[in-house]
């Protein structure tokens, strides 16, 4: 056989570092809708009060943040009613965290899976934060819904900016970073399980050096810095500036977060690539 | 070009570390990359040993396949058959892209798909349908395909009446046949099949390799069958690969091939195996430490000296009801008998290790080549652990002139024969 012929798959051990088959991912795009159906439909099966959980979460969190940080340790709240100054901070980090978390045992939750089929992994990563999303959408309108409570019968004035419409761009930057970081972990623990320990506790602590209980400006300058340096603050900042109307909106810190995000998941995703194809030997 | 080429499998090799993954491995990735950071090869990939589990190796890395050379024809269905560890799990991971190799490279055209388990990403808490579109989605259908094949599917199955209802509420029959009749109406090119067929009941397994053999007679598919059954690769396949120690050994016609591989096995033929540590057969439930064959009185094993079976494993379980049974076959996979007996039958089982003893008595087999496979059950439900092949061994014939003669069949008993002239 001299011709070279047309193979249509080859498996070599070299891949480059750089080959995402994006084509491919799009093409197991069913596979990701059934995944995240799948989230769905299991998630609260045996419960009595099913979906209503999605909103119980945050309403325990926001009544003990209200009477712990608002009460007890009477941290400043810029101005906002307590319970939609915590609430708008909670619903957006526990997406982040929520993805963070997930995307963070990507192989070690799924080693049955993925030991057995191949399909591009990113799949399975790319359906948590789909997931994700779709809590984070309903724990918004519910959100919205106490926004609504407080302006009409409470008499409060509502101080919404234009910064708002950002908000889409907020929530994908908070999945871009969550991946990344979650991609990079989940990677490094298929060998060393060490980082397992710190993520443990790590993400709970990451969210006491973000603006979620506290807010921006109630930070002496001299250690504003060291808070703005994390990439979740000003997505925070942003989402109550435009929403709530307190605290702080910066271009500037914005713009760090956003060429942060896309750094982080770039290496995220390198990372896994690289990792996928050999993780079924060491995990 | 004379051929059609579905498969090239080009200098195909894997290598694993064996032991534990530990605060002395990272030793080795910082000098691995090291090497490799002033372009030199991996200082890890010469060493190595071949793939023999019955030689202690020094090496810490091992070779599960190397320098695997074959190539499959659009259309055949190419059998591959080898000892427990002979590296057939590995390559049908390689070929299934679950694992990427060492060295070397696949070739393949057309659309792969590897039933290395059925219903791969099954959620006990999911409907049948909704796992149809889960699993299928898993395997590279689209919704599409699978919405427009879903009639098919289910009545193949026969699970029609229960389709709405979790798969939790499924027997373990239905799971096995709703699983592989998704993957049968996958139509794939290359079809790449571990030994699910070995579960389910025995209507279904003809149900099953009735369908792979449409798939490959009939559409032009090739199809790649991995089993210890000879009987059903006898049956199913046109070509076989022998695989020994992580490489090829054989090749050709799977008559030849089979033959090949059993006269082999006398070698093999050993009245004794242990193990130790964690070297030895089992799981998390149990693990053999040995099996023995022996004479009931001194000699050798032979048709009319009877043969004492013993065993002994580690059971980690407690209070249940322990169950083992033997399977003993002739090397031309003919079940001679499949018989067992509970060890502890009052659901008191104990952390420890149990010997289980078996006599078959004298002038019962025909001499030939036997091998015995163990099942170990839990309250006569559940299946522990089993493993096949795990001691082959030899009856002679008998040194009593008069019994000397070869006769045919598997039992040669002395009967009572009473004769009288009319």
């Amino acid at each position: 056989m001299h011709s070279e012929e047309n193979w249509d798959n080859i498996i070599s051990p070299k891949k480059s570092l750089f080959a995402i088959d994006f084509k491919e991912i799009w093409k197991y795009r069913d596979l990701l809708i059934m995944f995240v159906k799948r989230d769905f439909v299991t998630l609260y099966k045996q419960t009595i009060l099913g979906p209503i959980w999605f909103f119980l979460q945050p309403i325990f969190t926001t009544t003990i943040y209200v009477f712990v940080f608002g009460n007890v340790a009477k941290l400043s709240t810029d101005g906002s009613p307590k319970i939609l100054f915590y609430m708008s901070g909670i619903i957006l980090w526990n997406y982040f965290a929520e993805c963070f978390n997930k995307t963070a045992t990507v192989f070690k939750d799924n080693q049955n899976i993925f030991g057995k089929v191949y399909f591009p992994r990113l799949i399975t990563p790319l359906s948590i934060i789909t997931s994700s999303l779709l809590k984070l959408s309903i724990q918004f309108l519910l959100f919205l819904v106490i926004l609504a409570y407080y302006v009409l019968f409470l008499s409060y004035q509502i101080d919404i900016n234009i910064q708002l419409l950002l908000l889409p761009l907020l929530i994908l930057l908070m999945a871009a970073i969550s991946l990344g970081f979650g991609l990079i972990i989940t990677s490094l623990t298929t060998k060393y399980r060490d980082l397992v320990f710190l993520l443990q506790f790590g993400v709970q602590l990451l969210m006491y050096a973000t603006p979620v209980i506290y807010p921006l400006s109630s930070l002496p300058d001299k250690y504003r810095w060291i808070i703005e340096l994390n990439p979740m603050t000003s997505i925070i900042e942003t989402f109550r500036y435009g929403i709530l109307g307190s605290g702080s909106f910066s271009w500037n810190n914005l713009i760090y977060t956003t060429v942060f995000a896309f750094f982080i998941v770039s290496i995220g995703t390198l990372v896994f690539n690289k990792t996928e194809r050999k993780f079924m030997d060491t995990v | 070009m004379s051929k059609n080429i579905a498969i090239k499998v080009e200098n195909l090799s894997k290598q694993y570390r064996l032991g534990q993954v530990g605060t002395g491995t990272i030793s080795h990735d910082i000098n691995r990359w090291w090497h490799l950071m002033r372009g030199k090869e991996d200082p890890y990939l010469k060493i190595g040993e071949s793939n023999d589990r019955t030689s202690k190796g020094n090496s810490e890395y091992v070779w599960a396949l190397r320098d695997i050379n074959f190539e499959v024809e659009k259309g055949e269905v190419l059998g591959i058959i080898g000892k427990n560890g002979a590296g057939k799990s590995t390559l049908l991971k390689l070929l299934s892209k679950v694992t990427s190799p060492t060295t070397g490279a696949i070739k393949t055209k057309g659309r792969i798909a590897s039933l290395l388990e059925v219903g791969t990403g099954f959620h006990p808490e999911m409907t049948g349908r909704e796992n149809i579109y889960m699993n299928g989605t898993i395997m590279g259908m689209s919704r599409q395909e699978i919405s427009a094949k879903l009639d098919e599917i289910v009545e193949f199955a026969g699970v029609s009446r229960y389709i709405d209802t979790p798969v939790k509420r499924y027997s373990s029959g239905m799971t096995v046949r709703l699983g592989f009749s998704i993957a049968a109406h996958l139509e794939p090119e290359i079809l790449i099949v571990d030994e699910v067929l070995a579960v389910g009941d025995a209507e279904f397994q003809k149900k099953a390799i009735g369908k792979m053999q449409d798939v490959s007679k009939g559409q032009g598919r090739t199809v790649l069958f991995v089993s210890h059954n000879m009987a059903s690769v006898k049956s199913l396949c046109t070509r076989a690969i022998l695989l020994e120690n992580g490489t090829v050994t054989y090749e050709g016609k799977v008559i030849d091939v089979i033959k090949y591989y059993q006269d082999n096995l006398v070698e093999d033929n050993m009245s004794f195996k242990e193990w130790s540590g964690d070297n030895r057969p089992g799981n998390e439930f149990l693990k053999i430490n040995n099996v023995r064959v022996e004479p009931i009185n001194s000699g050798v094993i032979d048709v009319e000296s009877g043969i004492n079976l013993t065993y002994e494993f580690e059971h980690f379980k407690e209070n249940t009801l322990l169950s083992s049974t033997v399977e003993l076959s002739t090397i031309e996979e003919v079940v001679v008998f499949h018989a067992g007996c509970q060890i502890t039958p009052n659901k008191d089982s104990k952390y420890g290790t149990y010997q289980v003893k078996l006599e078959i008595p004298a002038n019962l087999l025909n001499c030939g080549k036997y091998k015995l496979k163990l099942i170990f059950g839990e309250n006569s439900k559940y299946l522990l652990y089993q493993i096949t092949d795990i001691l082959f061994f030899e009856i002679e014939n008998s040194t009593n002139k008069l019994n000397s003669l070869k006769l045919p069949g598997i039992i040669k008993p002395k009967l009572n024969f009473s004769t009288q002239l009319l």
